[in-house]
């Protein structure tokens, strides 16, 4: 008797707990998307929606399709004019005026040459603490404001009148136009900001001047963008809204992509690549990017101040088994630093021992060892950080596994997560260690700058060689593009041969995109603005 | 029992004081910094950022600063989102984390329970260890492994329910988070519950109860249950209070917008102030839902019934 | 996060359980022990998972000699491949392809000295802790007690990070640090079979008899209370595991290329499509192993438990 009870006790509980699902299950779904929205999976929350307090490629991504800088990217990333119609450009490379084109802020204000001259002050001033500002020291006035040491007179911007901006450079810098493009230069509505305060860049506070604008933004959520009528090409625009996913795991996201949950997806792992390429082939896009993937190795440390230990380890990592078997999604082996394609630069140098096949550069690495004083058996230890993820995983495991064969380098791996790799690598507590830079604008000084010496928070080697600083301040004055590439070039030169930064690979672009979207187009910068798409 | 109550209220104060001062110099021992980062800072411009957030003070000075806003209740911006005071981001992730967690507690109890009670009587029979052994499962699989092979089934293969994704709280939505959260949940809730249960059910007051001739269901209900939740209980205090402030697992795979990722990703980001406000609010609900547990207890059990 | 945390409470209930144990314990003195063995022993589930942990255990140990290949030597060739007896790889191949058998039996040393070099740390701390708060009782015990109750209001997830952020990627600090979060339970359970163990005549006695306290405490105290300690170690061993496995899930698990489930287990999730055997064999062994201690957890238990008798 006592089992029969109990059997209803069990029936009974199975009845509550189908009917506790049951519910869930029936309650009606959320409104599905119109068809003119474009979901995209961001792989981040944006820190911020105000262009002044962003860095980051996904915020970039979002921030883009709601600003226009003077200049703008068209579909294939290149540089095309945006909040300016027309400039002109002095005979000495310093001074550009630019002539603004008639149109208007999201609320209907006209936008005006005081709104760029005040957006360039907002994000210089010490006080607004802007992360990225020093990308517009090339403005004349700018490092002397920002640093503190002058007023906001010393700023070289004038408005001339409303639809005129007049701008002087430190130093003839032929990026110039490109940088426009940036983020930091996108103006900002400070009749806004006046009334908002840093309420401004929320939901629908938020007013701008590009293709879309901020409907919504609920943190970890989403953020919501719609449609600009009064974008000065609106008619050209094809989207109504776009809805961009903070989601951060790629898996995850890739699951929802699979599903038509989510139509772009801004990068996806290489682990994944192989079944995309089976499963899904048509919306695989990779492209080259602009950005390069090295290890600077600290050179106040005394194994790698030794010239043939640093060429003997950069000699020695098989670049080809690292992009086609470790990598495997399309990477470039790295023989330069300046990424191939990067703005006119043509072809990068390379290093000198390139022409080599493996094993002679294996041979050569282990003469230029001995001649340091090592062989195999008391071959050095050598620390290589990186900070955690599954990518510099890899490659830092493949690489020690090569430094370990042909040179007999024992190499300890040390992981870190991300601030306390930067951390160490500022500090210069480290010998070799994972790092990476995405050129902010398609030039080849965005790259070299990165081993000047007077570059203190980003040349983690502690290179400091006076040739190749001198051709970069030649090059920074320089008004000629093809002395100044020259410049660039020889500097380029000695940085291959010296190696304070082992170059490794050459980054792509991974994005997944569904079929449906149309006007994707590939390129080096990876920027696709949303005002070119649209879905079939 | 009002006296009681309130007696602890006020020791909560000191309490919480102690965390706030161990939390925020531990923070502060931990190497990194908020603002360091692959696109490193030139020295100038993060001396403008910690002048902005007073981080070129001394530390000390730093903790008076923090507890004088406190005071106001002013829990200060955070550092990586910008736009957001950390009573902005908590208060905007709590809704979907007590949703969840809130339900996932509630599918807990109830299953884990039932389940509990049930392999008790039926101790080390077929049903006992069928219902052990899937318990048991639900705890040995991590729940990173477990979400993303539920969201692989029933939202790829099978396409019954969105892969990941808020909806605003639909139903459809939650439901894949729901199990997810509630599993290993519902196995620790069965084994606890089964454990009691058999004492109790070995316990005199039952035998007493059986020989009085009461029927066995009513013995069960009536009796046996109320005595073998009391170790339920004072488990589920501090369960609710970690369920419902979410987990980074769950949030992360299934794209949900709530506090749980703060508690890890803000102590990652060095972001300080967001984490001292998750860390705050987590004492303060543990500290409620302890003093809740005392005084159901008190009403479960009259051996402990709190002097007022 | 979650499952984690709050297994921190899970057991602060076997005061309650055990409360009746502690009183017939030196009562019954050594033949409790025999007693509890042989009945350990007549439980079939427990005496197969002690096995299985004892085989597990060897293979650990022995790990090298089981295989052709080292654990960190990377194969160019068999990058990610499925289990290929031909040419040893019986697991398959990691992204690295590394030797997926041979990194899952040094995964097994890592995470079963987590499980045990923690546990052992809470055990002390535990024991120590909680023995000296309930005897010396009053004012002293309140404190401690007070202190507990505020660590236990710390996010325990919170607290795990900022030690291995402070600590770096050390992993003998690893189990020092999860040992050092996991012995809050273990002191409150102690304390409770504290209470109860000293108002006997045997600890009287010795109070009379002017014994030192330190000595009462770990000649007369501890040795009576060991029965609910011991089950509540067999089952903070698979927490630990556990709590390993998270961390490593965020990044912060041990350094390459030494490895541990944790850190197997969440490389395989993320390629668990096109890669299952790096998913299936890890968590497969820390399937098994919790299982097994969860088992020998409830043997014990029901061997300690004098009621059953």
């Amino acid at each position: 008797m006592k089992i029969k009870q109990f059997k209803q006790l069990k029936a009974g509980l199975l009845a509550v707990s189908i009917a506790l699902s049951g519910t869930l299950l029936t309650t009606p779904d959320n409104e599905a998307l119109a068809s003119g929205t474009l979901r995209i999976g961001n792989m981040g929350e944006p820190a911020s929606l105000d262009p002044h307090f962003i860095s980051g490629t996904w915020e970039s991504g979002i921030v883009g399709n709601m600003f226009l800088g003077l200049t703008t990217e068209a579909a294939d990333g290149t540089i095309i004019p945006g909040a300016a119609e027309s400039w002109t450009v002095s005979d000495d490379g310093l001074v550009y005026k630019f002539m603004l084109r008639d149109h208007t802020w999201s609320d209907g204000k006209p936008v005006t040459a005081q709104d760029f001259k005040m957006a360039l002050e907002r994000i210089l001033k010490p006080e607004t603490a802007a992360g990225y500002a020093s990308l517009l020291y090339t403005i004349k006035g700018a490092e002397e404001y920002n640093t503190g040491k002058a007023g906001p007179e010393a700023l070289a911007v004038k408005a001339i009148d409303d639809s005129t901006l007049e701008i002087t450079l430190s130093g003839p810098a032929p990026y110039f136009i490109a940088q426009l493009a940036h983020y930091t230069a996108y103006p900002v509505p400070s009749h806004k900001i006046e009334e908002l305060g840093k309420n401004w860049a929320k939901d629908s506070n938020m007013v701008s001047n590009g293709a879309f604008t901020l409907s919504e933004w609920t943190p970890n959520a989403q953020i919501r963008l719609k449609r600009n009528p009064q974008f000065y090409d609106a008619a050209n625009v094809s989207l109504d809204e776009l809805v961009y996913y903070p989601q951060e795991d790629r898996s995850a996201v890739l699951k929802r992509v699979r599903a038509g949950e989510i139509d772009i997806q801004t990068d996806f792992a290489s682990s994944d690549l192989k079944w995309l390429e089976k499963n899904m082939p048509d919306y695989v896009r990779i492209a080259p990017y602009l950005g390069v993937y090295y290890y600077p190795l600290n050179l106040d440390d005394d194994v790698l101040k030794d010239l043939r230990v640093r060429r003997a380890l950069a000699m020695t990592i098989d670049r080809k088994i690292l992009t086609e078997k470790v990598l495997r999604t399309g990477e470039v082996a790295a023989y330069s630093f300046v990424p191939p394609g990067t703005g006119d630069y043509g072809s990068s140098p390379e290093v000198s021992w390139k022409g080599m096949t493996q094993a002679e550069r294996v041979a050569e690495a282990q003469k230029l060892m001995k001649q340091a004083g090592f062989d195999k058996s008391n071959a050095p230890t050598i620390r290589l950080s990186y900070n955690t993820s599954e990518n510099h995983k890899k490659v830092a495991i493949a690489v020690a596994a090569m430094w370990k064969k042909a040179l007999g380098v024992k190499t300890e791996l040390f992981n870190t997560e991300v601030k306390v790799h930067y951390d160490n690598l500022k500090t210069r507590d480290f010998q070799a260690a994972r790092a990476g830079w995405i050129a902010d604008y398609n030039d080849p000084q965005n790259f070299l700058n990165l081993m000047e010496s007077r570059n203190t928070s980003q040349n983690y080697a502690n290179f400091n060689d006076n040739t190749f600083n001198d051709l970069m301040r030649k090059a920074e004055l320089e008004a000629d593009p093809v002395k100044r590439n020259d410049y660039m070039r020889q500097a380029e030169v000695i940085a291959l041969n010296e190696l304070p930064n082992i170059p490794i690979y050459h980054y792509v672009s991974k994005n997944l995109v569904s079929p449906k979207v149309d006007g994707w187009v590939d390129n080096a910068s990876d920027i696709h603005r949303a005002r070119y798409l649209s879905i079939k | 029992m009002f006296s009681y109550i309130l007696k602890r209220l006020l020791t909560a104060v000191p309490t919480l004081l102690i965390i706030i001062t161990i939390a925020f110099f531990m923070m502060r021992i931990a190497p990194g910094g908020p603002f360091d980062q692959e696109r490193q800072l030139p020295p100038e411009i993060e001396a403008n950022i910690l002048k902005a957030y007073d981080l070129d003070k001394p530390v000390y000075e730093q903790y008076f600063i923090y507890l004088g806003k406190l005071l106001q209740f002013d829990f200060g911006p955070s550092y990586k989102f910008r736009d957001f005071s950390v009573t902005e981001l908590i208060l905007s992730g709590l809704p979907a984390s007590f949703q969840i967690g809130g339900l996932a507690i509630l599918l807990a109890t109830f299953i884990g329970i039932g389940l509990g009670t049930l392999a008790a009587l039926y101790q080390n029979q077929k049903t006992d260890y069928a219902i052990m052994g899937v318990a048991m499962t639900g705890i040995a699989v991590p729940n990173f492994v477990a979400a993303p092979i539920l969201s692989l089934v029933f939202g790829v293969y099978l396409a019954w329910l969105p892969v990941a994704g808020w909806g605003d709280g639909a139903a459809r939505n939650l439901v894949l988070p729901v199990i997810s959260l509630a599993l290993p949940q519902i196995a620790y809730i069965a084994r606890l519950t089964r454990g009691s249960m058999i004492e109790v059910l070995h316990s005199n007051y039952i035998r007493t109860a059986r020989a009085k001739g009461i029927r066995e269901r009513l013995v069960v209900i009536r009796h046996a249950i109320k005595g073998a939740l009391l170790p339920v209980v004072s488990y589920l205090g501090p369960a609710v209070a970690a369920v419902t402030t979410g987990s980074v697992v769950i949030e992360s795979i299934y794209d949900i917008p709530g506090v749980g990722r703060y508690f890890v990703n803000a102590a990652l980001n060095r972001d300080y102030p967001l984490v001292m406000g998750v860390v705050i609010f987590y004492a303060t609900l543990i500290l409620i839902m302890n003093l809740i547990v005392d005084v159901v207890y008190s009403f479960l059990d009259p051996k402990l019934r709190v002097s007022g | 996060m979650s499952n984690i945390m709050n297994v921190n409470d899970k057991l602060a209930t076997f005061n309650d359980n055990f409360s009746d144990s502690a009183d017939l314990t030196e009562v019954v003195g050594r033949s409790l022990w025999q007693d509890a063995r042989i009945r350990l022993m007549r439980n079939k589930a427990a005496v197969v998972s002690m096995i299985i942990l004892s085989i597990i255990t060897l293979m650990a140990i022995f790990a090298p000699w089981l295989s052709s290949h080292p654990f960190d030597e990377v194969y160019w060739d068999f990058i990610q491949v499925p289990p290929n007896v031909a040419e040893g790889f019986w697991f398959g191949t990691d992204e690295n392809g590394r030797d997926l058998f041979v990194r899952t039996l040094y995964g097994a040393r890592v995470s079963l000295m987590v499980g045990l070099v923690a546990t052992t740390v809470s055990l002390v701390i535990g024991v120590v802790y909680g023995a000296v708060a309930g005897y010396m009782g009053g004012r002293i015990d309140n404190i401690m007690m007070r202190f507990v109750d505020i660590l236990y209001s710390l996010p325990f997830m919170f607290f795990v990070i900022i030690l291995m952020v402070i600590f770096g990627r050390n992993i003998y600090l690893i189990f020092v640090a999860l040992g050092a979060v996991e012995w809050l339970t273990m002191a409150r359970i102690v304390r409770g079979q504290t209470l109860a163990v000293k108002k006997k005549e045997f600890v009287e006695a010795a109070h009379a008899s002017g014994v030192s306290t330190t000595k009462i405490i770990f000649r007369h105290i501890i040795p009576n209370i060991l029965g609910p300690v011991i089950v509540y170690m067999t089952l903070t061993i698979p927490q630990v595991i556990l709590t390993e496995s998270f961390l490593s899930f965020l990044g912060l698990g041990v350094q390459e290329p030494l490895t541990s489930w944790g850190v197997l287990i969440s490389e395989g999730a993320k390629v668990m499509e096109s890669a299952p055997w790096m998913l299936a064999f890890p968590a497969t062994f820390l399937a098994i192993t919790l299982f097994c201690f969860n088992f020998i957890g409830d043997g014990l238990r029901d061997a300690l438990d004098p009621k059953d008798r």
